[in-house]
């Protein structure tokens, strides 16, 4: 085969889109191949894309190559496994030990990550630290046993592979019959495409990070608050910000300018459809296999109701929508009765959704709806719970917190005042905390906010003193929508904890970055300069996780359960990969069981890979 | 301005840039409030930095005492030592470890004056590490095929707060006249307010020195309509005749541009600009038979790659 270019750089005179692109309705077909290229491609069958097929047993072949694609009219390679996106559903069983041979079929070495399956470290699939990585042309073979049940996933761990259409399903079925009771099963795996060069992208946030936000502050949007609320509310909303170097609307690091938002591979004008017959029950396996992307879920006239998060069953709650990001799962069950439902999934920034139907037939749709409008980050999304800030010194903070929430409120044209509960919510928490300090050794999660001395230099571009602990917020942009939202504080892991044992010890770590030099880490080093979080075989430890960014980060330990608890120091869930917001310090249990070498990161792509990263070595 | 006290300010400058960079955010975050000093200080409390909240900061500063140590997880493995490593150099790096590059154009214009055109070039290119990179800067102005005017500098960049760089390294002045080298120390970053500023200082040969010092701003009027006000000043220690240089403030210019970015690589603009040159550089000037107050109209496109 000749070589060929997996990607195209733009050129730069292209001009940017200024909505995001719907994609094409067929995602896998070549329309409009240059002649050359599809010379090139003779050979190479199209991506196949849609509900992915199923492969089960206890011995499975995967192949990784590279298959072209078509998602906005521009010919483009993926790199998948078995020639789809999404890639195979793995249906596995409980109990079974599974051997699954990979093949690399690609020019550059590959891995499979199969994500939040406990398992041999030596199988877990991060090149350079459980193996070697899967080099061109050979065959890897895995084999580990599956202690667990529930909807997973699994993706490549090496390089930008994950971004370009390397995800699938992993579902592991129950020996004995499902607690779940579904008449029917879709897996919704929702992910991102871009047609430039991951790698690209990423260079040029390095030159410029607010590259792909084109919902920035402007001066129309100053003159029109300064007509709204007045010229001094309109300063005060914007002082912090400007003055800090901050942005407020810096959601998202890639948008709908260069992203194609997929729902299980397929562009939202591809309307990927799932079907049911009227009263059924029906389970949908939601899988963000996003490279970058947090979504907001809800499907139109229809209650959703949580039974699982992460692969394990929790109590059901009823939600009307949920955020999740990358490497996050949720299973929901719902009882259609119309013809057709929209499964909306819009991005956290607003610029653009991934869009399915469920319906009784092919071909139906129903009314999909506008995006939300973009909110401005607000001052507890920066600083925290604030509270000692607010008494300490009198007036003139908490003036500034209320005007700013205010004027939040106000340009988001919805729910007036409501932003200032907000802030009384975030603030009582906060001082909750701080009684809890006071309390039992470890018993509940430590509130005293101990920063590296890592996070003083060009690394960080903030640190949060008075971090929140509000789990019940479902975040910016759902706040107060009239909506039922699902938050962390909502779940609960059915059976308790795996490990009745409090902590021994405590570890806090600081999410960290600098959004104008686009660089992310953890403590405030990257990978590079980093050295492995060690932890005693057998212990049962609590991490503190403190965000001091702006941005919620996806973090996915591998290897071992993360067991979430309140601030009180009360088992909520068990996870895989936790979301923290911006200014907020989330704590969950760790027992140290997995012998090995394990990652640990942020699992928003870029941020990893600029090294929100850890190892983690359980000995 | 003697050149030796023109250089002390210049070093008093630079040093105060990265306080002045620490913005402190006290309480909840108006700085300056009653009661709280308006600027931090190296000689603050540091045990109390993290629950004092009146000296509490959300950027900068120095690490208090106490502050945890990040490799105190480790036991003393590291990536390649300890339990299950692989032997060998460390397999995985990621793009923390990896160089990046950008070539930006910031100015490519013809200028439009009383005395005729000109075509002017102001372009910043960079390679390397988040914290240590190559930084080069070019600003030249060519009239009648002829370069009148050029400013060339090589310097290693280093990252050491937030949003500051600073800058060492050389700068060759060429052009008019004898060719000038100065050995070159500046400091580049973002303000509070998102002010884009760059202060070097020089040092020549035969005991000169000099000083530039620029700003822009990047207002956005929507998210593609972007006005960008632009000022420079250029002051020198002492006199150099054969370039038409006094001491003390040379020249300022003051500049407003709109640009379109039909991308954000590539973005047209007007402007017009205002320059003037003072004391002894206005005497060697007027000598010449120059004005030594213009503004100028300016077409031109401001690309990068």
């Amino acid at each position: 085969m000749p070589p060929l270019r997996p990607f195209h750089s733009p050129l730069p005179l292209v001009p940017a889109r200024r909505r995001f692109v719907r994609g094409l309705v067929a995602g896998g077909v070549m329309i409009g191949l240059s002649p050359w290229l599809r010379a090139a491609a003779q050979g190479l069958s199209d991506t196949r894309t849609g509900a992915a097929p199923v492969l089960s047993g206890t011995n499975i072949d995967l192949v990784v190559g590279e298959s072209p694609v078509n998602f906005t009219g521009k010919p483009r390679m993926a790199t998948t496994i078995n020639g789809s996106i999404p890639a195979p559903t793995l249906k596995l069983r409980e109990g079974d030990t599974v051997t699954i041979r990979v093949t690399n079929r690609l020019r550059e070495a590959t891995s499979i990550h199969w994500h939040g399956i406990i398992l041999p470290y030596q199988m877990d699939g991060v090149p350079g630290v459980s193996f070697p990585g899967i080099a061109p042309g050979e065959t890897f073979t895995y084999q580990f046993r599956l202690e667990q049940t529930g909807t997973y996933w699994y993706h490549s761990h090496s390089g930008m592979q994950e971004q370009t259409g390397m995800y699938g399903a992993l579902i592991v079925e129950p020996r004995e019959a499902d607690p779940i009771r579904a008449d029917r099963d879709h897996v919704v795996l929702l992910s991102d495409w871009t047609d430039e060069d991951p790698m690209r992208v990423l260079a040029k946030l390095k030159a410029q990070s607010d590259y792909y936000n084109f919902n920035q502050p402007t001066a129309i949007d100053f003159f029109r608050d300064v007509a709204e609320m007045g010229l001094s509310r309109a300063l005060d909303k914007r002082a912090m910000w400007n003055q800090m170097r901050m942005n407020p609307t810096d959601l998202a690091d890639l948008s709908g300018a260069t992203l194609t938002y997929l729902m299980n591979g397929v562009t939202p004008a591809g309307n990927w459809t799932g079907l049911f017959r009227p009263g059924e029950r029906v389970r949908l396996r939601f899988i963000n296999g996003a490279a970058n992307t947090f979504y907001d879920v809800r499907i139109p006239g229809l209650k959703m109701t949580v039974v699982q998060s992460d692969g394990q069953n929790v109590e059901p709650v009823t939600v009307d929508e949920f955020r999740f990001g990358p490497g996050e799962t949720y299973d929901v069950i719902v009882t259609p009765q119309e013809d057709a439902y929209t499964i909306f999934a819009q991005s956290m920034d607003r610029t653009g959704f991934a869009r399915g139907t469920l319906a009784v037939r092919e071909g139906l749709n129903a009314a999909v709806p506008a995006l939300d409008p973009v909110e401005w980050l607000t001052m507890a999304d920066m600083m925290g719970a604030m509270d000692h800030g607010a008494m300490g010194h009198g007036g003139s903070a908490m003036g500034a917190m209320d005007h700013a929430a205010m004027g939040h409120d106000m340009s988001g044209m919805k729910h007036d005042m409501s932003g200032m509960n907000h802030g009384a919510m975030a603030m009582g928490h906060g001082q909750h905390a701080m009684h809890g300090m006071a309390g039992g050794a470890l018993a509940k999660p430590s509130a005293t906010v101990r920063h590296a001395r890592t996070e003083y230099g060009p690394s960080t571009d903030m640190r949060v003193d008075m971090p929140r602990t509000n789990l019940d917020d479902p975040g910016i942009g759902l706040r107060n929508n009239g909506r039922r939202v699902l938050t962390l504080a909502d779940l609960r892991t059915i059976g308790g904890p795996l490990d009745p044992r409090g902590a021994e010890r405590e570890i806090e770590l600081h999410l960290t970055g600098n959004m104008e030099r686009y660089t992310w880490s953890l403590d405030g080093l990257e990978f590079g300069k980093s050295t492995p979080v060690h932890l005693k075989y057998g212990e049962r430890v609590r991490v503190i996780l403190h965000n001091d960014t702006m941005m919620t980060h996806p973090m996915h330990l591998h290897g071992m359960w993360s067991e979430v608890e309140t601030p009180d120091g009360q088992f909520l869930v068990r996870r895989h990969t936790i979301p923290v917001q911006p200014a907020q310090r989330v704590s969950f249990l760790v027992t140290a069981d997995a012998l090995g070498r394990w990652a640990w990161h942020c699992h928003l792509m870029l941020h990893m890979d600029m090294g929100m990263f850890r190892v983690v070595v359980v000995s | 301005m003697k050149p030796r006290s023109l250089f002390t300010a210049a070093m008093v400058l630079l040093g105060a840039a990265p306080v002045w960079a620490q913005t402190p955010m006290e309480g909840g975050g108006h700085a300056g409030h009653p009661g709280t000093a308006p600027a931090p200080t190296r000689a603050e409390s540091p045990a109390s930095a993290t629950m004092d909240h009146g000296s509490m900061r959300m950027q900068g500063g120095p690490a208090p005492a106490d502050a945890r140590d990040p490799h105190a997880y480790a036991n003393g493995l590291t990536l390649e030592s300890g339990p299950y490593a692989f032997p060998g150099p460390r397999q995985l790096r990621l793009s923390d470890e990896h160089a990046f590059g950008s070539v930006l154009l910031d100015r490519l214009e013809r200028v439009d004056t009383k005395d005729g055109n000109a075509t002017a070039y102001e372009a910043q290119a960079w390679f390397g590490g988040t914290y240590d990179r190559l930084v080069l800067k070019a600003e030249g102005d060519v009239a009648k095929g002829k370069l009148e005017e050029a400013r060339t500098e090589v310097l290693w960049g280093h990252a050491i707060a937030s949003y500051w760089d600073t800058q060492l390294g050389v700068r060759l002045d060429s052009g008019t006249g004898p060719d000038r080298t100065w050995l070159a120390v500046g400091i580049q970053g973002l303000a509070p307010y998102w002010f884009d500023v760059d202060a070097t200082a020089y040092v020549g040969s035969s005991g000169r020195t000099a000083l530039r010092l620029s700003g822009e701003y990047e207002l956005l009027l929507t998210q593609r309509l972007i006005l960008q006000p632009r000022m420079e000043v250029n002051l020198y220690g002492r006199r150099d005749e054969a370039r038409g240089l006094g001491s003390g403030l040379a020249d300022a210019t003051i500049g407003l541009r709109l640009r379109y970015e039909f991308s954000r690589q590539f973005a047209p603009y007007v402007g017009v600009e205002w320059a003037g040159k003072f004391g002894q550089t206005a005497d060697f000037a007027r000598a010449e038979g120059q004005r030594t107050r213009e503004t100028r109209y300016v077409a031109g496109v401001r690309l990068w790659f």
